[in-house]
């Protein structure tokens, strides 16, 4: 019986102190991926005068709103930043583009448009404004940065909707944005195979975990990561709520 | 600088933290019993952790049991195809150990939530029905025969989402393999358009164009959430039917993949 009480406190004990180091865990893993965009950021801000790309600009203040409209808003948002990122890149074409990249690169901009216009269409007066991106920090011209850019973009993209779908209420909103999150898986896999052909990166260890599960992140977190790329200040603290 | 005041500060902003730290700490848990704590109170006190974590409803069940079918083919046709002299050249080596590593980490976890309600390995017939006769020794065929396995996986996965939406955490962890599978799919559908010289063929579905027709039916879908998306931005159909993968239903899934389950 003894045993047995002390057995009981230990395994408590156990998990108080498991919860910190899991703490510290899922604050470095998320904090990874907003350090990963930020580098990028700041190694791209050393040629450009910009002086500080992660302080959103003087744009609009824009409520993604509450419910699976704010879900849905959200998604939008985050297609609007693709869209317009992949137009610039077809608009411009970094020096050496292939034609095979140009083909993929071209594929991925159609869709990102396609989703856009969609949300855009389905949300009808309940859809966000159109964002104002603010691309200042990558260079366009150079192919690791257009490509580095994209695969933040996708992976981001994916962790998003991973971490989105158990905000939705409604069973057609999971579906619609299950058929959304392949494709965006899709692409970050084959963008991560025109940066490092054949090797293990289309799924690299980086960004699957020891489950062989794939990243969930919750919108303040993407949002965060995100707003050096959009002028607008974008608030979704009642998304899915 | 207090590391412990930013981890509460980050708990705040992230609401999802709670759920996935109750996972994590029941995990982490879990691991301990196996080592310090095998006591007489342990085996009541794993029981409800375990049902409580994952057995929250008969669909969740048969939500996973279904998944660990198609994890356990997949995971044993890589096994199979990694093993085999001469037939993944050296090139290519490096995805294929890639893409089972996970297959076999998603049977691990599967078996794992599951415990006790968790369904047996079947025996699988790669050849199916003679219709593979050389998959584990023609690359070409085995390429096939693996993308036409992870386009049905990543539509077998959307196909059960909505039964779990009572189910936040288990919906989660099923959208997060979900997109692995189509991070596979994709990069075996590129090695796919090399080895049938057919480069119309891109690491995302076009109409429903493919190798067996049952895997790719309904991928032509041009009406997405009630609209009809013809004529969209002035995009093709094509690009359309691309930007959209489809579900199948569990009993399409089981039709694909009858075939190749002996027992």
């Amino acid at each position: 019986m003894n045993r047995q009480t002390k057995s009981k406190i230990d395994s408590g004990k156990e998990e108080g102190a498991s919860a910190s180091v899991v703490n510290r865990r899922l604050f470095l893993r998320s904090a990874g991926l907003a350090t990963s965009l930020g580098t990028i950021v700041i190694a791209a801000a050393c040629n450009d005068d910009d002086p500080d790309p992660m302080i959103p600009g003087t744009g609009d203040s824009v409520d993604l709103g509450s419910g699976d409209v704010g879900v849905l808003n959200y998604a939008y948002a985050l297609e609007q930043l693709e869209a317009a990122f992949y137009t610039q890149v077809i608009a411009t074409p970094f020096a050496g583009i292939t034609d095979a990249e140009k083909t993929i690169l071209t594929d991925i901009r159609d869709h990102e448009i396609i989703h856009r216009d969609f949300f855009k269409k389905a949300l009808g007066d309940k859809a966000i404004k159109d964002l104002t991106p603010n691309f200042a920090t990558i260079d366009f011209t150079k192919r690791d940065a257009v490509l580095g850019a994209a695969k933040l973009f996708e992976d981001t993209g994916v962790a998003a909707y991973n971490g989105a779908g158990r905000l939705l209420k409604d069973g057609g909103n999971l579906l619609l944005a299950g058929k959304i999150v392949s494709v965006e898986a899709r692409h970050a896999a084959v963008i991560r195979d025109l940066l490092k052909p054949k090797s293990a990166d289309f799924a690299g260890d980086d960004i699957i975990n020891e489950n062989g599960f794939d990243k969930a992140v919750a919108p303040a977190d993407i949002l965060a990561a995100v707003k050096g790329y959009v002028k607008d200040t974008i608030t979704g603290a009642n998304v899915g709520k | 600088m207090d590391i412990f005041k930013i981890i509460d500060d980050f708990q705040k902003i992230d609401g999802d933290a709670a759920g996935r730290l109750e996972f994590a700490t029941r995990r982490h848990f879990m691991n301990r019993i196996g080592s310090k704590l095998a006591t007489v109170a342990v085996p009541t006190v794993f029981a409800s952790i375990v049902n409580k974590a994952y057995a929250q409803s008969a669909k969740a069940i048969d939500v996973l049991n279904f998944a660990l079918t198609l994890e356990y083919l997949e995971d044993e046709f890589y096994k199979a195809g990694n093993a085999a002299a001469n037939l993944i050249p050296a090139s290519d080596k490096t995805i294929f150990t890639q893409i089972g590593k996970h297959e076999s980490q998603h049977v691990a976890f599967l078996v794992k939530a599951l415990g006790d309600k968790a369904i047996k390995k079947p025996t699988f017939d790669f050849k199916y029905g003679g219709a593979f006769n050389d998959v584990f020794t023609n690359y070409k065929t085995f390429v096939t025969v693996s993308s036409a396995l992870e386009d049905t996986g990543v539509r077998a996965y959307k196909g059960q989402a909505g039964e779990l939406l009572a189910d936040a955490q288990i919906l989660e962890y099923a959208l997060q393999v979900h997109s692995v599978e189509a991070r596979h799919a994709a990069m075996t559908r590129r090695l796919a358009a090399t080895v049938t010289a057919n480069p119309a063929m891109k690491g995302w579905i076009t109409g429903k164009e493919g190798a067996v027709a049952a895997i790719y039916a309904g991928e032509d879908n041009m009406t997405q959430g009630g609209v009809n998306l013809k004529g969209l931005a002035s995009k093709s159909d094509a690009a359309i039917t691309e930007a959209f993968d489809e579900p199948l239903t569990k009993a399409a899934v089981l039709a694909i993949a009858g075939p190749f389950i002996k027992a």
